[in-house]
C-alpha cells in the first residue's frame, strides 16, 4: 500500500494522474461513441433485432431525396453566414480599433448581448416576429418600405433569410470581438511606419490588417463551418419543432434528429451523422491546406 | 512667401481635424446604429411582455405602445400564478452550479497535467483534446444518447453533466493560461515538501483565479442557455430545465404566451446581469482562442 502511494505522489506519475479524467472521458464519452455510431450506420436496427446491412444505409442516403434537401439547406446556410458573419465583423472591428469611435465599451456590450440570449429565447422572439400577420414586426417593416406583407416563414428564400437574420443578429457582435481581439496583437509600429509613408487609411486596412487578420480569419472561418453545417436548434425554434413547411428548414442535424429521434432508426441517422463528419472535416482540411496552416509545422 | 506657405499648413492642419473629428462622429453614429439594431428585438420582446398575450398569438410580436392594454399582469402571473416558471428557473440554476463547479475543477486539473509537467505522452495528450474538438457534438449525440440508456443515466443530472464534464476549450483555455505562470513556483514547493497535489492546490490554484474568472462566467452562460442535450436526457416535466420549459410553452394555439414572452424576459436577465458585471472576464475567456489559433 505504502509503495502505491509513494508512485502516486511521484513526479512521474502525478502528470497522468491529473490528465486521467480526460482519458476517462476521452474514452467513454468520445472514442466509444464515435466507434459505435460507425457501427450502427453499417445496422438495421429495430427493438431486440439487430442486422448488420453492410453499406444499405449509405446506399439509401443516395437515393434520399429529403437528405439532399436537407444537405442543400445546411450548405446554402454555412455559405451565406461565411460571407455575412466574416467580413462584416472584420470591418466593423478594424474602424472600432481606430481612435474615432467614441464610447467603444458600451458599444461592444451591445453588439455581444444577443450572443447571451439562448437560442430558445431568441427563436421565441424572431419567430413571432416573422409571424405572417400584417401586424408582426418584420411585416410592418416591409410595408413601411412599400411592400405587402408576406408569409415569411412559409416560403423558402424567406424563411433562410429568418435564419440568416438571426444567425447575423447573434454572432456579429461575438466575431467582431474575434477581430478586436486580433487587432490588438499588431505591432503599433507598423502603423507609425505607413503614416510616416501617408499610407491611408484604407492602405492600412488592405496591408497591414487584412494579412495580419489571418490567422484570426483561419479561426473564425473553421468554427463558422462546423457551426453552420452542424445548425439545428435555430431552425427547430423558428419552426416550432423539426417540421417545417416543405421542409424549407430542415437542416442535416435536422434529418438526424427526425430519423434517429423522433423515427428511432438509429442505424440511418448514424450514417446521416457520419456524412455530416465527412464533410465538415473535408471543407475544414481543405481550408486549413489552403489557407497554408499545416505548413508552420513543417518549418 | 514663408508666410503664405504657413497659413497653407495651419489650414490644412485644421482641415485634417475637422475631417477627423466628421468621421469620428460618422463612426460613431454608424455604431450607435448597429447598437439599436441590434437591441431592437429585446425592446420588442420586452415591450409585448406587458402586452396580454392573445394579442400576440394573434398579431405577431411588433413594437406597439399602447398603454390603454398594457398592464404588469404578465408579470403577476409570473411571479404568483400556478406554473412551473420557478420549477424551471431552480432547475436551470442547480444544472448551471453543479456543472460549473465540476467541469472547472475537472478542467483545471488536466490542463495543469497538461501544462506543468514535461512527460512523453504530453503533446499526444494535447492533440487528442484538439482532436475533441473537430467532431461537432451533434453527430456524438445519438450513440451517448444510447450509451446513456445503457448507463441507467436517462432523465438524471449525472446524464446531462458528464458528457460534457472535460471540456475542451475549457481545458485549452486553462492550459494557455498556466503556460505563461512561471514553472520554478513547482520547484519552490517541492523544495519546501509538498506533494505534487499540494502544489496544485495550494500554490498554483490561487494565481490561476483570473482564469477561473472567465471560465467560470462563460460556462455558466453555456450552462444556462443549454438546450440540446438536457432536452433528450431529462424526460419528466418536473426536472426541466429554463429553455425545455419554455419550449414547450411555445405551442400554435399560444396559450401560455402571457408566461412564455414575460419568462423569455425574465430568463435572460441573470446572464445579461452577470455579463455587465463581469464585462472583461468574459471577453477574455471567449477570445482565448482566436488568438493563437
Amino acid at each position: 500500500m505504502k509503495s502505491l502511494k509513494k508512485v502516486l505522489y511521484s513526479q512521474k506519475a502525478a502528470p497522468y494522474v491529473f490528465v486521467l479524467p480526460f482519458l476517462l472521458s476521452f474514452m467513454f464519452f468520445w472514442i466509444y461513441p464515435l466507434f459505435s455510431t460507425v457501427k450502427m450506420s453499417f445496422q438495421s436496427i429495430l427493438p431486440g433485432q439487430v442486422e448488420w446491412i453492410g453499406l444499405e444505409n449509405y446506399q439509401k442516403l443516395l437515393k434520399d431525396r429529403v437528405f439532399h434537401l436537407a444537405i442543400k439547406n445546411s450548405f446554402t446556410y454555412m455559405f451565406w453566414t461565411l460571407v455575412l458573419l466574416i467580413p462584416f465583423p472584420m470591418i466593423y472591428a478594424c474602424i472600432m480599433d481606430g481612435k474615432l469611435v467614441k464610447a467603444k465599451g458600451l458599444f461592444k456590450a451591445l453588439l455581444y448581448l444577443p450572443a447571451l440570449t439562448s437560442v430558445v429565447v431568441a427563436g421565441t422572439m424572431f419567430r413571432l416576429m416573422f409571424a405572417e400577420m400584417e401586424t408582426s414586426q418584420m411585416n410592418q417593416i416591409v410595408q413601411w418600405l412599400g411592400f405587402g406583407p408576406i408569409k415569411w416563414l412559409k416560403g423558402k428564400y424567406t424563411g433562410m433569410f429568418a435564419l440568416l437574420l438571426v444567425a447575423c443578429w447573434r454572432w456579429t457582435g461575438v466575431n467582431m470581438l474575434y477581430y478586436l481581439s486580433g487587432l490588438k496583437n499588431i505591432d503599433n509600429s507598423l502603423y507609425e511606419s505607413a503614416e510616416i509613408d501617408g499610407a491611408s487609411g484604407f492602405k492600412k486596412f488592405l496591408y497591414i490588417q487584412l494579412p495580419l487578420l489571418k490567422p484570426t480569419t483561419i479561426y473564425v472561418l473553421t468554427i463558422s463551418i462546423y457551426a453552420g453545417l452542424a445548425m439545428f436548434l435555430e431552425s427547430f425554434m423558428l419552426w416550432n419543432g423539426n417540421a417545417s413547411p416543405n421542409n424549407i428548414g430542415l437542416t442535416i442535424v435536422g434529418y438526424l434528429y427526425r430519423r434517429g429521434i423522433e423515427k428511432n432508426q438509429l442505424g440511418y441517422a448514424s450514417a446521416v451523422g457520419l456524412v455530416l463528419l465527412a464533410i465538415a472535416l473535408f471543407i475544414n482540411i481543405i481550408q486549413l491546406i489552403w489557407n497554408g496552416t499545416f505548413k508552420k509545422e513543417e518549418r | 512667401m514663408g508666410k503664405q506657405e504657413n497659413s497653407f499648413e495651419i489650414e490644412k492642419k485644421v482641415g485634417m481635424a475637422l475631417k477627423t473629428r466628421i468621421l469620428s462622429v460618422i463612426a460613431t453614429l454608424f455604431f450607435a446604429a448597429l447598437g439599436i439594431i441590434v437591441v431592437f428585438p429585446f425592446f420588442v420582446m420586452v415591450i409585448a411582455s406587458f402586452r396580454p398575450g392573445k394579442d400576440i398569438i394573434r398579431y405577431g410580436l411588433a413594437l406597439q405602445i399602447d398603454f390603454d392594454v398594457m398592464s404588469f399582469k404578465n408579470y403577476k402571473y409570473l411571479f404568483t400564478g400556478n406554473h412551473a416558471y420557478f420549477t424551471w428557473f431552480k432547475n436551470s440554476l442547480v444544472l448551471t452550479l453543479l456543472s460549473v463547479v465540476l467541469t472547472l475543477i475537472v478542467c483545471y486539473f488536466v490542463a495543469y497535467g497538461l501544462s506543468m509537467y514535461k512527460f512523453k505522452l504530453r503533446n499526444f495528450l494535447f492533440f487528442l483534446v484538439i482532436a475533441t474538438m473537430m467532431v461537432p457534438f451533434e453527430i456524438l449525440m445519438l450513440p451517448l444518447f444510447q450509451e446513456m440508456i445503457d448507463l441507467k443515466l436517462i432523465d438524471t443530472t449525472a446524464g446531462v453533466i458528464l458528457p460534457g464534464l472535460v471540456s475542451a476549450s475549457t481545458v485549452f483555455f486553462f492550459r494557455q493560461y498556466m503556460m505563461g505562470l512561471p514553472h520554478e513556483l513547482l520547484d519552490a514547493g517541492r523544495i519546501d515538501g509538498s506533494t505534487e497535489y499540494g502544489i496544485c492546490i495550494k500554490i498554483m490554484l490561487p494565481i490561476t483565479k483570473p482564469a477561473f474568472a472567465a471560465m467560470a462566467i462563460l460556462s455558466s452562460m453555456g450552462a444556462w442557455n443549454s438546450m440540446l442535450w438536457p432536452l433528450l436526457v431529462y424526460r419528466s416535466a418536473s426536472k426541466f430545465t429554463l429553455p425545455i420549459g419554455l419550449n414547450t410553452l411555445l405551442t400554435p394555439y399560444g396559450n401560455n404566451y402571457d408566461l412564455l414572452i414575460a419568462g423569455s424576459c425574465f430568463a435572460v436577465l441573470p446572464i445579461f446581469a452577470i455579463f455587465l458585471a463581469f464585462q472583461s472576464y468574459f471577453i477574455d475567456g471567449m477570445t482565448a482562442g482566436a488568438v493563437k489559433g
